[in-house]
């Protein structure tokens, strides 16, 4: 039985973005993510997968540091991540490392592969060389020595992204956090990427949070998937069953939608649903569930009432009135609403 | 066939740089039929926005330089035209739909305001139309691309619309003008991909309705075989392949275009191949012969010295790619190295 290197409990972000009112000035705030649970088992790749603004990008800056969270906790191996409003300590932080989506404003273009390299190793692991460590990150990720003394602008954006990977891969870290790792890229180089990140995994042993929003992807990199919508994760399920059966129709309208390049994958396919409406603004989220202004199986409860995570097969879990709440949660409602909407 | 809407053929775009010129443009021949759906794809830099602003003309020049070619649209060469005809050209004849809609539309305007010089400008008897006229072609316009609330729109700054919205509103101005042909370079490309299917699928019915030709430039092939009747492949400033939509995904026959097809990761899983080794050339020294020559896996000897012509294979489906060519003379070769 494999151990949660991740567990992420409640957690909540809020981003004050403005105050309204005069005289009881409250705050205007976004809901970056909205109360999320999920586990990372070592050594697997987690996909997240959502579309712009869905809090997948604020969920890896959690992960790593950069924002604190407005609500819940945050254990790496059961530690805490956030005890006491602390500075994060250095060997948690050596621990968890990340790759940003855009390779060209995540290098200094003042410094040379080596000094982007060096800096991390000079922080977390000061007594070794960092000259010998330099050559043998590049080697790992199968890059000449000799670019140790270019700049970044003398890259191409693939191999940009393998020093970001190289400079995460410094700190030894356990646990990366993919963020978009390959969207800034053409398809051609997005393979040499993937695969070498693969190939590390196999041979480090590291846990991959993997945040995209390319579906197709997905299906050949994680080992289990998260489907986000509005700050919120919708669906949780292994990889192989998430494709073959997708429960929640925000995640089938999704799946229907991905432009493909074969018959066998149009075959696929969950039945096309035709994608209407707008994704809500995350300032003025949809009361009850937030997919319900563009779900095709929309019911009343779904106005009111926002459901909760329920197992719809081992291991596989969607939030969606379809599968049964629990009866304390939409029991208030057919109270309220008498008889006659229980019957629809 | 009949006479093409656009017809290009053997174009050179070069740019005038510190330190030499870039070749960018090496003979690109492609043509537009009328009321059909083309497909541009290619790797980024490969040259697709440069052939599309040469047909506009909206290459800044210098750099840019147009030393030989020939772009005929409607039986006259753009190249070869004043402003003021160019101008006639651009909006009535020719529209365009860029990537990203948040910098296409100016954030201190209005839609409305942005819309009215669009219509005005459009045909000599809008010119004299009143503002009120003018406002209800816009939300004419706003209707067609299924935009709800058209009024409130018009009055509207670009930074109170969702990407979705404004990528619709593109659309709707693009086609306010009733071009005959539509470039649309990568409509989709910073949209989510369910708003990506439904702006696409909007694209799809209007153009099907009004008979416009439309360019559709791209680097997603997914896009491409939904939305397109006939493909090109273009890399490094070449075009490589030109098939039907279901020939090119059915049997891909340049080693580019397997390599790319390859590359695409599968909604059926399989794992992710490696892609194409190699990056794109340097446009200041482009390899000789074959510009693919260098991350060709197939490489032979002449295409290091020669440029490959179109060979043609079957019914409209042409490569560039001496692997394909039957002529006498390379069956003899064939023979000799046997």
């Amino acid at each position: 039985m494999s151990t949660e290197i991740l567990t992420v409990d409640g957690l909540k972000k809020h981003f004050v973005i403005g105050y309204e009112g005069t005289i009881n000035r409250r705050p205007i705030k976004v809901k970056a993510v909205d109360g999320i649970n999920f586990g990372l088992q070592e050594g697997e790749t987690f996909g997240l997968v959502g579309e712009s603004g869905s809090g997948k990008s604020t969920i890896a800056y959690i992960t790593v540091g950069m924002y604190q969270p407005t609500e819940g906790k945050m254990y790496f191996r059961g530690e805490d991540l956030f005890a006491g409003n602390l500075e994060r300590p250095l060997p948690l932080r050596k621990e968890i490392q990340i790759v940003f989506q855009d390779p060209g404003s995540s290098l200094n273009p003042r410094r040379t592969i080596r000094q982007i390299l060096e800096l991390p190793l000079r922080i977390h692991r000061p007594k070794e060389d960092p000259l010998h460590e330099v050559m043998r990150l590049l080697d790992m990720v199968e890059l000449p020595i000799e670019y140790m003394h270019k700049y970044p602008q003398m890259l191409s954006g693939g191999e940009k992204q393998i020093i970001a990977i190289a400079r995460a891969l410094a700190t030894n870290p356990s646990l990366i956090i993919l963020d978009e790792p390959t969207s800034a890229l053409d398809v051609s180089v997005q393979g040499k990427v993937i695969n070498l990140l693969l190939r590390l995994q196999r041979e480090l042993g590291l846990t991959y949070l993997f945040i995209t929003h390319d579906l197709s992807l997905m299906r050949n990199v994680a080992s289990r998937v998260g489907i986000m919508y509005l700050g919120k994760i919708c669906e949780v399920a292994e990889a192989s069953q998430f494709f073959q059966d997708p429960q929640h129709p925000y995640t089938r309208m999704l799946l229907s939608s991905i432009p493909v390049v074969s018959e066998e994958e149009e075959a696929a396919k969950p039945e096309k649903i035709e994608s209407t409406g707008e994704i809500p603004s995350p300032v003025n989220v949809p009361a009850g569930c937030s997919f319900h202004t563009r779900c095709p199986h929309v019911m009343d409860i779904c106005k009111h009432v926002d459901p909760v995570m329920v197992d719809t097969s081992p291991g596989h879990m969607a939030r969606c009135h379809l599968f049964e709440q629990p009866a304390e949660l939409i029991a208030p409602f057919f109270v309220e609403h008498g008889d006659a909407v229980a019957q629809t | 066939m009949t006479e093409p809407l656009l017809d290009i053929k053997d174009l050179y775009v070069q740019f005038e740089v510190y330190g030499g010129r870039l070749e960018v443009l090496d003979g690109v021949n492609f043509r537009v039929g009328t009321g059909e759906k083309i497909g541009l794809v290619g790797e980024t830099g490969c040259g697709k926005t440069t052939t599309m602003k040469a047909i506009l003309r909206i290459l800044p020049e210098p750099p840019a330089v147009i030393p030989r070619g020939e772009i005929t649209f409607k039986g006259r060469d753009v190249l070869k035209m004043n402003s003021a005809e160019l101008s006639k050209v651009r909006g009535r004849g020719i529209s365009m739909i860029f990537q990203d809609p948040t910098a296409a539309l100016n954030p201190v305007f209005t839609i409305g305001q942005q819309f009215e010089p669009v219509i005005r400008y459009s045909s000599p008897q809008n010119r004299r139309l009143s503002r009120r006229e003018i406002r209800e072609k816009a939300i004419v316009s706003l209707q067609e691309v299924a935009l709800a609330d058209p009024e409130r729109l018009l009055d509207s700054y670009p930074l109170q619309l969702s990407g979705g919205m404004r990528q619709r509103v593109c659309i709707g101005m693009a086609l306010a003008t009733h071009p005959e042909l539509l470039i649309a370079d990568e409509p989709g490309t910073s949209l989510d991909v369910t708003i990506q299917d439904q702006v696409l699928r909007l694209l799809r019915e209007l153009v099907e309705e009004k008979h416009t030709s439309v360019i559709l430039i791209t680097h997603t092939l997914g896009v491409v075989r939904e939305t397109a009747d006939r493909v090109y492949v273009m890399y490094a400033g070449n075009m490589v392949e030109v098939a039907p939509t279901p020939k090119l995904f059915a049997n891909p026959l340049h080693p580019y275009t397997q390599g790319l097809m390859q590359a695409v990761p599968k909604l059926t899983g399989g794992g992710v191949a490696h892609g194409i080794p190699g990056r794109i050339p340097d446009y200041l020294s482009p390899p000789s012969g074959c510009r693919f020559h260098t991350r060709c896996p197939h490489v032979m000897d002449i295409c290091r010295r020669e440029k490959p012509p179109f060979f043609s294979v079957d019914g409209g489906h042409q490569v560039a790619c001496f692997l394909y060519d039957k002529s006498p003379e390379a069956r003899r070769d064939e023979a000799v190295a046997a």
